[in-house]
């Protein structure tokens, strides 16, 4: 199992190929993705890579944070995630990840926070119906109906769908196929849409649904000369 | 620039280098020729009408065409940057005070009709269009004389 990428959604577009056929893409940036520690089944009982994205303002980083940096030489990241990989995609921290990780036409699950909706009723929250729009019907057009029966069982139900808070939680589309990269700017376009606003953070790893092709780096995408500034 | 209009803009320019799109505005009549694709053969539909609306959106730009056709209204909206559009010529440039002329829908026969423009600006239009058209034509001539000198060329060696 490889590790995946952080990146950050910039906004959806589209692309037209050369029979005719356009593709609608969400274009996603990964900036600086490097390897800040590495989980070992000797030291940590599993292994994982930790990887960093983006630049964070040293000024704004904890004295931890900048020791665990420094310790594998890596400037301080603002987005730091663990990606679980098997014992052969282990990497060394300090290496930094491309957009080569991934090749056209390969497939990819992004996760996401999805945007927040608020404190939403039923009826945009679960699809619901509502109620009718006449035959004595006041004041609660968009309501949900009954939560449930009557003096057995006496009570409403766990899980009951109701209105409540929406969105703002975590997301995960399956399956969606990479339309291309962009080494120099450091792009991934992914057919289709993914959750969370445009500047949100999302993470990509290799589809669990689909096969892998063959072509894709074992074991990661790695910048062939690394930078290597140290941390202060 | 942000990232989405760089990579809209390489497109565009990309997309307008393959087929030149000609000036043309609503009120004007348009022939678009479009690719179909039958099984496996492909062949080029013409269709013609009065373009009566342009979005102008980078590549999300479009242009709606209306026509008449066995007494119904059809109207197609097109993506102007397209592959799938082999080429647009304008066959009529019309005198409209609108940019959006929706109002043709409710209209029939002599009252849907639009003047023609016959300003200067317009002619100038058409002139242009010619010119460039007429560049095109002499390009593939110069082109396949190129190419046929080549070719004897190889067969006298």
């Amino acid at each position: 199992m490889r590790s995946g990428l952080i990146a950050q959604k910039v906004g959806m577009t589209r692309l037209f190929q050369e029979d005719g056929v356009h593709v609608p893409v969400t274009v996603l940036k990964v900036d600086a993705c490097q390897v800040v520690a590495a989980r070992t089944e000797g030291v940590d009982g599993y292994t994982a890579v930790q990887l960093g994205s983006g630049a964070a303002k040293v000024k704004n980083t904890t004295k931890a944070e900048r020791g665990h940096f420094a310790k594998s030489k890596v400037e301080p990241k603002r987005k730091v995630v663990e990606f679980r990989v098997s014992p052969d995609c282990l990497l060394e921290p300090g290496a930094e990840l491309t957009v080569d990780h991934f090749v056209a036409g390969q497939y990819v699950d992004v996760t996401g926070t999805s945007i927040g909706k608020g404190f939403a009723g039923g009826m945009k929250r679960h699809n619901f119906r509502g109620l009718e729009a006449s035959h004595g019907v006041s004041v609660s057009h968009r309501s949900h109906g009954s939560t449930g029966n009557r003096q057995d069982p006496g009570r409403t139900f766990k899980g009951k769908k109701m209105a409540g808070h929406m969105g703002a939680r975590q997301v995960t589309v399956q399956s969606l196929e990479v339309v291309g990269t962009d080494v120099a700017r450091g792009l991934v376009l992914v057919r289709g849409a993914v959750p969370g606003s445009a500047g949100g953070w999302v993470l990509v790893r290799d589809a669990v649904k689909r096969k892998l092709p063959d072509g894709v780096p074992q074991p990661a995408g790695l910048r062939s000369a690394p930078a290597s500034d140290a941390a202060e | 620039m942000n990232i989405i209009e760089q990579l809209e803009q390489e497109q565009v320019s990309k997309l307008a280098a393959q087929r030149a799109i000609p000036d043309f505005a609503p009120g004007d009549t348009l022939r678009v020729s479009v690719k179909v694709v039958e099984g496996t053969r492909e062949r080029i539909q013409a269709y013609e009408g009065v373009c009566i609306a342009r979005s102008n959106a980078s590549i999300n730009s479009s242009f709606t065409v209306r026509k008449i056709s066995f007494g119904e209204g059809v109207e197609r909206v097109f993506p102007l940057y397209s592959p799938s559009i082999s080429g647009i010529e304008v066959v009529r440039r019309g005198k409209v005070r609108r940019a959006k002329l929706y109002y043709l829908r409710d209209l029939r026969g002599r009252a849907a009709r639009i003047a023609e423009d016959n300003s200067l600006a317009a002619r100038a239009k058409n002139r242009s269009a010619a010119e460039t058209k007429a560049a095109a034509v002499a390009e593939a001539k110069a082109a396949a004389v190129a190419e046929a000198e080549a070719k004897a060329a190889a067969a006298k060696a």
